[in-house]
This record gives structure tokens, C-alpha cells and sequence, in this order.
């Protein structure tokens, strides 16, 4: 029986459901990042790695580790920091051809007013790292750009690319779908009547039917990131159909189970299973 | 498993099978992260979601 590590920080309900998963193919090896040290390049003492850690930096470093063993680790390092990178993000999605909205860089006070307009308001300012809908920022007109642009200054560094994107006119939800390796399985709508139609936020879950356009987008979307099992965010526009905002690499799917009863974790782990066998 | 609370000394009971990184909310109303130091396991207060967490 192979082995497969599960590299994770906080064990959430996505983790306990993996590690279920895992035991039908693997001896399974649990490791809390966090409190662990990982020697570069060590022998390897597992054929497969799933990184769970929900914090970016750790996530990227473990399973950089854990490709320094010579374990296949799901999602690679490289993809991870790609996909948690929206600057980097956008980059692989434009060189793949992966429709995405209109998106401007800007770097002042000034050059964030400049970008909002060519946009067009409303536009959405997103932290080139962040998640869960965290520190998002609606531009209705120019003084709003300009006071977001004031505070984001003084937040450091990280905060002075100031990622500016259109905010579709999407229909009250957008789509989550899943990538295992090379299948869509399944998709759920993030339902909400407010602009951020993130779960985190208070979007409810309903199941999405994963369409011929939809399984093409997201493969492209997760093939163009490096990433092999991950979640997509697509926005649906009325004229321009699927765009996507992102790709993330460290995947939750406890909505998408809860609401459509698909067994996520038994796929990645049998994905997970193939790969071992390789 | 029965241990204490690190902020108010209450009992908290923790499965047996507890792993390093499960968050056990407490009736005081503090969110605790199991840890693990050798053979031995504790709970900590849960510091909460940090700036680079998320999918």
C-alpha cells in the first residue's frame, strides 16, 4: 500500500474528510506543518502529498519540501504560488487565452484613480494576495478611488499594486467548479445580492450544472496555473459568457459537498491513488 | 481526553483521537487550537485567521 502525506495547518472539516479518504488507498501520514520541520531534500518516505495548509506562505514551503523529497505533491509549490498570486494568476490565464474581466495595475494614488476609470465604475480593488472576499473594495467613482488609494498606501508595500478589475454584471451568483486532475466533476452557484458572492461571506450554495463550456474554462483555468486539483471562480457575463477570477490551489468543498452530495475528497484521493501508482 | 482551559481553567473535553491543529470551541467563549509538544497534548488559545490565510 503506497503512501500519501496530508500537509496541513488547521484541521478543518475538508482535512478530516481527506484524511478519511486517503485511508481507502494509503497508509496515511498526517503532518501539522506548523510545529514540524522539514529537512530539504531528505529521502522520500511517501509517494504522494495533498497540501492543506491554509496559510499561503506555509502552503508553498511545505510542499516545496515535500518536492524536495521526491514526492509528488498535489498542488505543486509553483502552482500554489501562482494561483494565490492574482497578478501571476492573470499573467498564465492571458498567455492560455482564458477569457478573464478587464484588469489594470496601478501603483499610486493616482495611477489606482486612472485605472479605475479605464475599467469603468463600478470596479472592484483586490489585494494581490487575499482570499475569502477579505479587503475588497467597491469603487463607485473617483473620490472613492482616491480614498481607497490613500489607505492602501499606508498598508505597506504588498498594498501599493493595486490590483483594479470591472465588476461584471453578473446575475446575482457566480460559479465555483472543482478540477480533479482532468475532470470537472462538480460546480455549485454562490448565490448572493450583494457584489462579493463568496460563501465566506454569507453566499448561499446551490448546485451548478457543470456544462460543456464550464468543464473547458475551468481545465484551462487549472491548466494554465499548473494547478490539478483546485477551485474556480468563473463570473458569468451576459455578452462575453464564463470569465474567470481566480483559481485557488488549496481548495475548500465542504458547500459544494453539503449542497450537492458529491464525494470530493474520494476523488482527489483516488486522483491522488493514480498518481502513486505512476 | 479531559484538559483544561488555558484561559479560564475550566475542564475541556478533546476526543481522544484529537490531532495537533483541530480548533475546540469552549463554552467561555474562546476558540482553542489543540497542540501537540512530544507525547503530549494541550490546548492554546486559537489566534485566529492570519493575513496569508485562505484557498
Amino acid at each position: 500500500m503506497p503512501t500519501a502525506l496530508l500537509l496541513y495547518d488547521i484541521l478543518r472539516d475538508e482535512e478530516r474528510l481527506l484524511l478519511k479518504a486517503l485511508e481507502r488507498f494509503f497508509r496515511v501520514k498526517p503532518l501539522h506543518v506548523p510545529s514540524a520541520t522539514m529537512k530539504m531534500g531528505s529521502a522520500a518516505e511517501a509517494e504522494v502529498a495533498l497540501e492543506r495548509c491554509v496559510g499561503f506562505h506555509r502552503a508553498i514551503a511545505s510542499a516545496a519540501a515535500a518536492e524536495s523529497w521526491g514526492v509528488r505533491t498535489v498542488n505543486s509549490p509553483l502552482a500554489i504560488a501562482v494561483a494565490g498570486d492574482k497578478v501571476l494568476t492573470t499573467l498564465a490565464l492571458l498567455r492560455s487565452g482564458v477569457p478573464i474581466p478587464r484588469t489594470v495595475l496601478a501603483f499610486s494614488v493616482e495611477g489606482l484613480v486612472k485605472a479605475a476609470k479605464e475599467v469603468g465604475y463600478p470596479a472592484v480593488v483586490k489585494p494581490v494576495h487575499g482570499s475569502w472576499g477579505r479587503l475588497l473594495a467597491l469603487v463607485n467613482d473617483e473620490e472613492t478611488a482616491r480614498a481607497i488609494a490613500e489607505h492602501r498606501e499606508l498598508l505597506g508595500p504588498a498594498y501599493r499594486v493595486h490590483y483594479v478589475q470591472e465588476l461584471v454584471r453578473k446575475p446575482g451568483r457566480d460559479i465555483r467548479s472543482m478540477c480533479i486532475g482532468d475532470a470537472v466533476p462538480v460546480a455549485i452557484y454562490r448565490v448572493s445580492s450583494h457584489w462579493i458572492t463568496n460563501t465566506a461571506r454569507g453566499a448561499r450554495a446551490e448546485p451548478a450544472p457543470v456544462t460543456p463550456e464550464l468543464e473547458d474554462v475551468t481545465l484551462r483555468a487549472c491548466r494554465a496555473v499548473g494547478v490539478e486539483v483546485g477551485g474556480v471562480d468563473i463570473v458569468e457575463d451576459p455578452e462575453r459568457g464564463l470569465l474567470v477570477l481566480e483559481v485557488n490551489a488549496v481548495p475548500e468543498f465542504k458547500n459544494i459537498v453539503r449542497v450537492t452530495g458529491f464525494d470530493v475528497a474520494g476523488a482527489i484521493a483516488s486522483y491522488a491513488y493514480g498518481l502513486a501508482k505512476r | 481526553m479531559r484538559l483544561r482551559c488555558p484561559i479560564c481553567g475550566a475542564p475541556v473535553e478533546v476526543p481522544d483521537d484529537a490531532m495537533p491543529g483541530e480548533l475546540v470551541e469552549h463554552d467561555c467563549g474562546v476558540v482553542l487550537e489543540v497542540v501537540r509538544s512530544g507525547d503530549e497534548i494541550s490546548l492554546r488559545p486559537f489566534q485566529g485567521v492570519e493575513e496569508d490565510w485562505g484557498e
